[in-house]
């Protein structure tokens, strides 16, 4: 071997040996540098002879070439070896919980409205809203329960003072959402009663409603979700098959049973109570009432400013809180007004 | 309505089970609530005659038996009941009988066999009553089985009736019902006029015949008040939910039960006169059977004799002129009082009635000639007496009219969504046994005289409807034109601002719109808020002005229950009086959204210091909720906030609510623990956004300087802010506070705003110059207006 090869061997050998990026850095002047060894074997060449030196030269620079790669590679390896402890260093906890500000969340039976509208929004029902302190004749009169009708005693209805403290007879707390029944339709001729073919009403208005009961399953105030469809053929089995599609689709459940039942209201007629029973579940099998519903009574049609003898229609009221309840399982109706987060944070 | 079905099937016996019966009844609109067996399931009971019972030689309390239960021999029983006598007849489970929860087995009591047990109400699960044995009637056969003696296969049904069919308010009415919908026969009693034995009657005078068109009395003398009631008409009106009283009572009960109409008996001794069916004179006082007196008002009719009021007409009747004991000559009332003179009465005098209940839901107006006969049948049969003949007073034209309806086969099907046939109605409309006749496809129907909701085709149609059976309907998907519902971009919906808030880590609550007088006085200033006439509780008195009261509680609530960190937000109305009230005359009802926030600015977490909420968090809600429009606060005093961290919000000039920190003082009171910050605004404002306005976009470097200005402590931001805008020249297009500083390096009574102004032009890169001029002007409106100079 000769000096050259040793001189490379001795180089690489160094380069190895150090382990950091400065000591390299001096390691390379030693052979590299001004005063370096290869350096100096460079600047010696003038020296030789003219016929040896081309030789000499070459093999010295193949020399230098290998030792500048050898300091090249090593470089890299120590900065690889820099960078693998940086990061090691820099590693986090990363099960450690995120930062920030939490997700609140709508109320349940909110929760249930929004798929409510939804749902009817997808068939073409647009969503109304109205008073809850309401006139005596929009939530009674004008619903077929004149003053006296023993419908009436159906309500237990929370009534107001006037300024002098006597009982306000004509407004009252609204006990169920269908005034808005009226208060539609009236806006709804008056926008195109003058036209041949009426548009079809579709609508429905959720909201609160009140009524003077309090217990484990009556709240003084409650919501209800009221709908109306008429139109020049609107039927019976219209009002059938709308229901029935509704509730298996918000409880998602295509084996859902649903039951229509004779009932009374004043302001429809004929008019149904809606059952609904589970083929699964705690409730498996048992009738649960869950709407009333009918054709609309062609005395509120007239109040409404509509013909009946040209349109039909129907009307539906089912409580909000009822399906929430069944649908998420929840067993006592007073968590809905109670406002404690450790239930209301379960729906987000 | 309850009633047994062993009554029920004796005038009417489809070939169902119970289950089919009760499945038919709902189905048909009479609701069954309930249906229990009137008693437990046990065998091997039957009837035994005491014949000696001595005292146990070994035990205090016991007696030795020796009873005859016929063809099972006479037996050999210790019994402890107290009431156990020679003689008496009672339930005897012999020995294999099971009772509920028990089997009896022979059995040593105290050294002495016993052969079987003797039996109380309660152990054979017909009552609770377990104070003795349960005494039969002397006459009950020995040897049989209790449940076949005292009829114990019967199921009690409950109907939730609804209140158009007051006509299935008497066994009856569900007998007609049951026949029309199954075509069984029906075998309702035959009632044959009693013939008068004696002249004597009462003179009834109809004075308010509008209440009363039509009035039956008859006088039967020599009745024995004291005779017991037949075990049959206990059995069956007890099976109803009615007390056993006396014999008269009774049957009256029993007529009332069977067909529906109310009946009175007068002690007639205690009559003066002729009976008067008149209004009540000025002042008149009446003590009814229940005790109270009242003082029925000017529309309530009374039965009177000459002398006095006697009764509240189909209502109650009076104490002073009822039977007793000792009554053997009666007066009968059977009469029909109009739905509308009746309806709601009672409830004033906070009672109801089963009378009051019929009549005002309507009964059959021909029906009380009928009654009565049937009532003078059964007094005459059991409490012995002699009839009067039957005074009919009546008002023809003030009856109920029964005016024939006109039903259309072709509207039926319309409003069904089914095909019908004129066939098929008609054969419906037999059912219903009611005078129809058919006219080509039309049916002309006059409804009976027990119907009060067969007025309109409707009516009928709903008749149909329920015959045909509403299972038998089907249930298509609809058929509808189709139009896409319209999607104004410049409203936003209600649920929006609901998610929004959520995401921004809000709760949504929902509280009650009546609240406790306090909060509105505390929480709005409002002391005259609008009152319920009939709240539930006290403290739910009153309609809320304000959100901030129910935030409020909800916040006390959860930290009682050791929530410390509460975001909670409502969406809803808030009531005050307003003459100006639109859509409900006199009221203004506008939606509100309220928040509230209350604990640390953050939740607990690592790495992240803890503060409490303060003024801003909740302002900056406010502003990124309201974005786009950008906000106005204002210095404001509000009722329920700290007066130096609150501020009214507006938007273009118009207020639409408020913000701020709860006063010490209600956090006090309210025993809150540290300040809540809330929020509350008109959700209108909210629901009214704008179209994006387009801008351009410059393609030109925006220059960007940072000014700070030391004005004096108290100088307010907006003003400044608003004035630097105001003569920003066009090239500035932002000016923004990013710093605020008090304290050292700053004289005293000074501090430091750091602005960020932004300077652009669309169309050309900006000079030093223009730049420089601009932000020298800003510092001269802010030195000249404020006081403020440049920080050095």
């Amino acid at each position: 071997m000769n000096n050259l090869d040793q001189l490379v061997a001795q180089a690489t050998a160094e380069f190895a040996a150090v382990g950091e990026p400065a000591r390299l850095e001096e390691a390379k002047a030693r052979y590299l540098g001004k005063d370096g060894s290869l350096t100096a074997l460079l600047k010696g060449l003038g020296k030789l002879p003219a016929e040896e030196r081309k030789s000499a030269g070459a093999a010295i620079n193949i020399a230098k070439q290998t030792v500048e790669s050898a300091l090249a590679t090593r470089r890299e390896e120590l900065r690889q070896v820099q960078l693998q402890a940086q990061l090691a260093a820099e590693s986090l906890d990363i099960t450690l919980p995120g930062r920030g500000e939490r997700r609140g969340a709508l109320h349940p039976v909110t929760r249930s409205l929004e798929r409510i509208e939804q749902l009817f929004r997808s068939i073409g029902f647009e969503v109304a809203d109205g008073p809850e302190i309401e006139g005596d004749w929009h939530n009674f009169t004008a619903l077929n329960t004149p003053e006296k009708h023993p419908a009436r005693s159906m309500h237990d209805t929370f009534y107001l003072l006037d300024e002098q403290g006597k009982v306000q007879e004509d407004v009252l707390l609204r006990t169920h959402t269908s005034p808005v029944q009226i208060r539609y339709m009236q806006a709804h001729v008056a926008k195109y009663g003058h036209l041949e073919t009426m548009p079809e009403i579709r609508v429905i208005a959720p909201g609160r409603v009140y009524r003077v009961d309090s217990d484990a399953t009556h709240s003084p105030m409650f919501h209800q979700v009221e709908g109306l469809w008429v139109g020049e053929n609107v039927s019976f089995a219209d009002l059938k098959g709308v229901v029935a599609d509704f509730l298996r689709r918000f409880f998602e459940s295509d084996d859902l049973k649903v039951r229509f039942r004779p009932s009374f209201f004043p302001f429809t007629e004929p008019s149904a109570e809606i059952d609904v029973a589970f083929m699964s579940g705690a409730l498996e099998g048992r009738w649960l009432e869950i709407a009333g519903c009918g054709m609309v009574h062609p005395n509120v049609l007239r109040f409404g400013g509509i013909d009946p003898e040209k349109h039909t229609g129907f009307a539906f009221g089912m409580g909000p809180d009822r399906l929430t309840m069944l649908r998420y399982g929840i067993n006592d109706l007073r968590l809905f007004f109670e406002g404690d987060l450790r239930f209301l944070s379960q729906f987000q | 309505m309850q009633f047994p079905e062993s009554w029920l099937r004796a005038l009417v016996n489809p070939p169902l089970s119970t289950d089919e019966l009760c499945h038919l009844l709902t189905m048909a609109g009479l609701e069954v609530e309930e249906a229990v067996p009137v008693a437990a399931e046990f065998s091997n009971v039957v009837v035994a005659r005491v014949l000696s019972a001595e005292k146990h030689p070994d035990a205090d309390k016991l007696k030795l038996c020796s009873v005859d239960a016929g063809e099972f021999g006479v037996l050999q029983i210790v019994c402890g009941a107290p009431n156990v006598a020679p003689k008496m007849h009672v339930p005897c489970a012999l020995v294999g009988a099971k009772l509920p929860g028990i089997e009896i087995k022979k059995a040593k009591v105290r050294g002495i066999e016993s052969f079987g047990m003797l039996c109380s109400a309660r152990e054979l699960g017909l009552s609770g009553d377990h104070g003795g044995l349960l005494v039969l009637p002397a006459d009950a056969p020995i040897g049989v089985d209790v449940r076949e003696f005292l009829n114990l296969g019967d199921t009690l049904i409950t109907l939730k009736l609804t209140p158009n069919r007051a006509d299935c308010l008497s066994l009856t009415g569900i007998a007609r019902e049951v026949a029309a919908l199954t075509g069984a026969p029906l075998r309702l009693t035959v009632i044959e006029p009693v013939a008068p034995t004696h002249d004597d009657t009462r003179a009834v005078v109809l004075d308010a015949p509008d209440a009363c068109p039509r009035y039956c009395g008859r006088i039967v003398r020599g009745v024995d008040a004291r005779t017991p009631t037949p075990a049959w008409i206990k059995e069956r009106i007890e099976r109803c939910g009615v007390r056993s009283i006396s014999v008269l009572v009774d049957i009256t009960n029993y007529v009332m039960l069977e067909l529906g109409q109310p009946l009175h008996a007068f002690d007639d001794a205690r009559l003066a006169g002729t009976i008067h069916v008149r209004y009540p004179k000025p002042g008149e006082k009446l003590l009814l059977l229940n005790e109270q007196t009242v003082e029925p008002s000017a529309d309530t009719a009374l039965i009177a004799d000459e002398a006095r009021a006697l009764a509240m007409a189909g209502i109650m009747g009076g104490e002073e002129s009822g039977i007793t004991d000792a009554t053997t000559d009666l007066f009968l009332e059977s009469a029909f009082f109009t739905p509308t003179a009746i309806a709601g009465k009672a409830r004033t005098f906070g009672f109801s009635s089963d009378a009051s209940h019929r009549y005002e839901r309507g009964v059959d107006f021909e029906l009380q000639r009928r009654a009565i006969e049937r009532a003078t049948r059964l007094i005459v049969t059991i409490c012995g007496g002699r009839p009067g003949p039957v005074v009919e007073a009546v008002s023809p034209g003030h009856l109920p009219a029964r005016e024939p309806v006109r039903l259309r086969t072709s509207r039926a099907a319309k409003v069904l969504g089914i095909d019908l046939s004129a066939d098929q109605i008609g054969k419906l409309l037999q059912g219903l046994a009611t005078a129809s006749e058919r006219q080509g496809d039309d049916f002309v129907v006059t409804p009976p005289s027990y119907r009060f909701d067969m007025e309109i085709e409707e009516d009928l149609i709903e008749e149909i409807a329920r015959l045909h059976g509403y299972d038998n309907i089907p249930a298509p998907p609809p058929k509808a034109q189709m139009a896409m519902l319209p999607l104004p971009e410049e409203r936003r919906g209600a649920m929006a601002v609901r998610h929004l808030l959520a995401e921004r880590g809000y709760f949504e609550v929902v509280t009650f719109s009546f609240v406790e007088a306090a909060w509105e006085a505390d929480f709005a200033g409002n002391a005259t808020p609008i009152q319920l006439a009939n709240p539930i509780a006290s403290q739910m008195g009153v309609m809320r002005t304000s959100l901030i009261g129910g935030l409020v509680d909800v916040l006390a609530t959860n930290r009682k229950r050791q929530t410390e960190r509460v975001r909670v937000f409502e969406v809803g109305r808030v009531f005050s009086r307003d003459p100006a009230g639109q859509t409900v005359s006199g009221f203004r009802q506008p939606v509100r959204v309220g928040g509230l926030w209350a604990g640390s600015a953050l939740p607990e977490q690592w790495g992240a210091t803890t503060r409490p909420v303060d003024f801003f968090d909740v302002k900056g809600d406010l502003e990124a909720l309201l974005a786009p429009h950008s906000l106005d606060f204002e210095r404001a005093n509000h009722p329920a906030l700290h007066p130096g961290r609150a501020a009214k919000v507006s938007l273009g000039g118009t207020p639409i609510g408020f913000v701020g920190e709860l006063h010490p003082r209600w956090v006090q009171k309210y025993e809150l623990g540290t300040a809540p910050v809330v929020f509350e605004i008109e959700l209108e404002a909210w629901l009214a956004t704008a179209m994006p306005t387009y801008r351009e976009v410059s393609r030109f470097p925006a220059v960007t300087r940072d000014l700070a200005l030391t004005v004096p402590r108290d100088q307010a931001l907006q003003p400044l802010l608003e004035a630097l805008r105001a003569c920003a020249s066009e090239i500035v297009c932002d000016i923004r506070l990013f710093d605020v500083y008090q304290g050292k390096g700053l004289p005293e009574g000074q501090k430091s705003l750091a602005f960020r102004i932004v300077m652009q032009h669309t169309a050309r890169t900006l000079g030093d110059v223009e730049v420089e001029a601009a932000v020298a002007e800003m510092i001269e409106v802010a030195g000249t207006k404020f006081g403020g100079a440049l920080r050095t």
